[in-house]
């Protein structure tokens, strides 16, 4: 088995292993690059269905060629999909000149903390890498949240050979990661094996292109001719430039992710 | 064509501020595998917070790591040689994140295990050791770092190197090499230190690169673990992950504990181009057997000619503690092996070690955090598993306390439990729970029988005739209507042991080996008590029922767990 096919089972196991722990479970999908892989990785799972339904969380402020993806993606795979916007914080004026971390936590931490309650999920799958950012390079594969959707980060639970953590008082819920362990790389290369759709932001246009997808204001582009796959992962091979250089949140605080992801962010 | 390299995982263990993240940052930096802006990133933070430019802080991700100079939780990172992929697992060294040292190591394959020169073997230097071979990672390589502060000495080297190798090979670790290095300045890391000319061996890059990876895995029987059932379209397929071995369609195979045999049918896919007739070690892969019958998550599905797993429901370990709450006896956990759970308890500690100074107890009652011990442990349901030695993925496990992952073992071997305390004369045995206590389990609300320390009495020997919950007389006779024994106890002593054909009623209580009391008076009601059991060998019920009274001489008292 190479390094693809390694991570493929891999991630697999973990999403075989989390459908069968929570009575609800859900999957997180941003679009993004990182997510639809592991949509895909949930059909291989599952042999062409997806058991559990997928959330978008809907901030409004998404690009809009992403949300046209997300509905033709949506409809082709028949996928079971809640999209939710945290609307009383857009009716009283949340937007990014708020400040940043201000808008993620409302458009993001609170509106998936509304869609948990709502739907009383147990258990949620994310698609966080731990090559992203330091605080997610720390997280376990299976992650528990207080009711707050809290993260006790300095006292996380032991986690040893795939015996992941499935026991937790009523009311907290586990964060499932099964790309946990993937790279910007990986990810590139098993598109480009698996012939992936991806949204067409990540393909260059006038020698910009995206890296990481997020909202329309805090997203900014990347210098880079990467117009294909091929393209793409022979540029990433040789960069230098952080995945999330282009993500405005993190620049607000050496911290910012950190404290966002304490209080619930993904 | 996308190029993937194999991955290789890398454990850096240690005592604590004996520089295993410098070792790792310093690799990275030296093989270029950083992002831009890490190292910049690095020195802004040491500026900030006033303190020396660290790379450790390029693992150290959280706030409290970089500010109070600790690792907390484990991480991993990746880099290349051109050999393969690494994945780095850094692992904490304090020991109030050995649960979070133990997490990152669990996944490793080989460990590189950090000692400063100055300071030498220190605590966690031998208990990371320990818990390296209990988790069976046999690939060790020893990096004594810091050798700027000892003038880069060969003598000292020496020295450390002799002391951690009498403690390693104490514990069946033989590290395959000894490096001299100095992580902050990068001696010895990426690049061949000229401050230490009379190393001649490898430098840390190079003995990654020596390691080798196991192969062996599908060379070994098929044991594949139910993972779940599915049942979405007209298919019903199996889902699991191959631990071991090999299988093919058309296989013949055997499902235990069941022992149902079947054949395989098909290996089920989605897209066209993962169809298959083979299937190995490492794949998460869903089959269709010939035979469709009830299969149930945790079940192993093996060859027909592969040696069989163990089944049981006793086995002795070795574990490590994690929890603050103690492990104890009669307690109830949750064991989970490969795909399996199942209700459990420790049936007995046999000895308990301090991992850090390997001094061993033989009388534990219960084991601590951070304590490593051999216990005996008893499941609810039979399981499938193999020794640890054999098979590393289906002979490990974990245990659950309430809401966590609390412990985690390997196993040694089934156990057959000597169940029972023994009357003993010559090489007659009589075994008798009638020792055992009666309890009211306080906070599970339930009765229970409590198995006390097991334990052989011979002719003369003085018996516990009066416990927590039963006070038997001093005169009385223990009759085993299943061996034909008797057993005379005379003054609170056992006088003598006897065959049941030659046993007469003498006028004292006549109890059974559980301690319950029989309905006998005279040697006709003893005549009709042994014939009747002969005839109720198949309705033991009934006849207990009219023969015993099992509350005679005990009494229930109530014991907090």
């Amino acid at each position: 088995m190479d390094r693809l096919d390694m991570l493929e089972a891999e991630s697999i196991y973990i999403l075989r292993e989390a459908y069968k722990s929570f009575g609800k479970l859900g999957m997180l999908w941003s679009i993004g690059k990182d997510s639809t892989v592991m949509l895909w990785l949930a059909k291989k799972a599952f042999f062409g269905h997806c058991p559990f339904p997928f959330i978008h969380i809907d901030t409004t402020y998404k690009i809009p060629e992403m949300i046209r993806f997300r509905d033709k993606i949506a409809k082709e795979y028949n996928l079971d999909l809640i999209v939710y916007t945290n609307w009383d914080a857009i009716n009283n004026g949340m937007g990014p000149e708020k400040g940043r971390l201000v808008c993620c936590k409302a458009l993001k931490t609170d509106a998936l903390q509304h869609v948990i309650d709502k739907y009383k999920f147990e258990g949620l799958i994310v698609g966080v890498r731990r090559d992203e950012e330091g605080s997610r390079s720390k997280e376990r594969i299976f992650s528990e949240r207080n009711k707050d959707s809290e993260w006790n980060y300095t006292n996380q639970p032991p986690e040893l050979w795939d015996q992941f953590k499935t026991d937790f008082p009523k009311g907290n819920h586990i964060r499932v990661h099964p790309i946990l362990n993937w790279t910007e790389l990986d990810i590139w290369q098993y598109i480009k094996r698996e012939n992936i759709p991806v949204v067409d932001l990540y393909f260059a246009k006038n020698g910009k292109r995206y890296r990481s997808l997020g909202c329309a204001q805090c997203t900014g582009q990347v210098d880079s001719n990467a117009s294909t796959v091929d393209e793409i992962i022979e540029e990433l091979k040789h960069t230098n430039i952080n995945e999330r250089a282009g993500r405005a949140q993190d620049r607000e605080d050496a911290y910012a992710m950190q404290k966002l992801r304490k209080d619930g962010y993904m | 064509m996308v190029e993937s390299k194999e991955i290789f995982k890398i454990v850096v263990v240690g005592h604590v501020d004996h520089g295993k993240s410098t070792v790792i940052g310093r690799l990275l930096y030296d093989t270029k595998s950083l992002p831009e802006g890490a190292i910049e990133k690095v020195k802004r933070i040491s500026k900030e917070t006033g303190k020396p430019f660290e790379y450790a802080y390029l693992l150290d991700a959280f706030e409290e790591e970089q500010k109070q100079g600790i690792t907390i939780d484990t991480t991993q990172i990746q880099f290349h040689t051109k050999k393969r992929d690494y994945v780095i697992i850094d692992a904490p060294g304090h020991v109030e994140f050995l649960k979070n040292m133990i997490s990152g190591a669990a996944n490793a394959e080989a460990a590189l295990l950090v000692i400063d020169a100055n300071e030498g073997v220190r605590e966690q230097s031998k208990r990371h050791g320990y818990i390296l071979s209990l988790l069976g990672i046999k690939k060790v390589c020893v990096l004594i770092n810091k050798m700027d502060l000892i003038d880069y000495s060969e003598e000292k080297f020496l020295d450390v190197k002799s002391d951690m190798d009498i403690f390693l090979k104490s514990i069946n670790v033989f590290p395959q090499k000894y490096i001299p290095v100095s992580a902050f300045h990068g001696e010895n890391i990426a690049l061949r230190s000229e401050k230490m000319p009379w190393y001649k061996g490898d430098t840390v890059l190079d003995a990654l690169d020596i390691f080798e990876k196991d192969k062996e895995i599908t060379d070994k029987p098929l044991r594949l673990p139910i993972q779940d059932v599915y049942k979405f379209d007209n298919r019903r397929i199996i889902a699991g992950r191959i631990e071991s071995g090999v299988l093919n369609v058309g296989d013949e195979i055997v499902i235990y504990p069941s022992k149902r045999t079947s054949k395989i049918k098909s290996i089920e896919y989605w897209q066209e181009k993962d169809r298959t007739t083979k299937a190995e070690a490492g794949m998460s892969v869903g089959i269709t057997l010939f035979d469709e019958f009830f299969y149930k998550r945790g079940e192993f599905i093996t060859g027909k000619s592969d040696e069989a797993p163990l089944v049981g429901d006793t086995f002795k370990a070795n574990i490590f503690w994690m929890s603050e709450n103690r492990l104890t006896v009669n307690k109830r956990y949750k064991l989970k092996l490969v795909t399996q759970e199942t209700e459990c308890e420790i049936a007995a500690i046999n000895k308990v070690i301090d991992a850090s100074t390997l001094f061993s107890n033989d009388d534990a009652k219960e084991v601590n955090t951070n304590e490593v011990a051999e216990v005996v442990i008893k499941t609810k349901d039979k399981i499938c598993f193999d020794e640890f030695r054999n098979n590393h993925v289906t002979g490990r496990f974990v245990i659950v306390d309430g809401y966590d992952i609390s412990g985690g073992g390997i196993i040694n071997g089934l156990e057959i439990l000597d169940a029972a305390n023994k009357f003993i004369k010559g090489n007659v045995e009589l075994q008798i729970t009638c020792f055992d206590e009666y309890y009211y389990l306080i906070p599970s609300n339930e009765i229970k029988k409590v198995a006390v320390e097991r334990k052989s009495y011979k002719i003369g020997d003085k018996l516990p005739i009066n416990g927590d919950t039963y006070y038997y007389p001093d005169n009385f006779d223990v009759v085993d209507l299943n061996n034909e024994l008797s057993a005379l106890i005379r003054d609170g002593r056992l006088v003598d042991l006897i065959n049941l054909n030659d046993y007469e009623y003498k006028g004292y209580p006549v109890y059974s080996s559980d301690g319950f009391l029989a309905n006998v008076k005279n040697q006709d009601d003893f005549i009709n008590f042994k014939n009747d059991f002969k005839k109720s060998k198949y309705d033991l019920v009934d006849f207990a029922n009219k023969w015993y009274d099992p509350m005679a001489n005990k009494r229930i008292v109530y014991k907090a767990v």
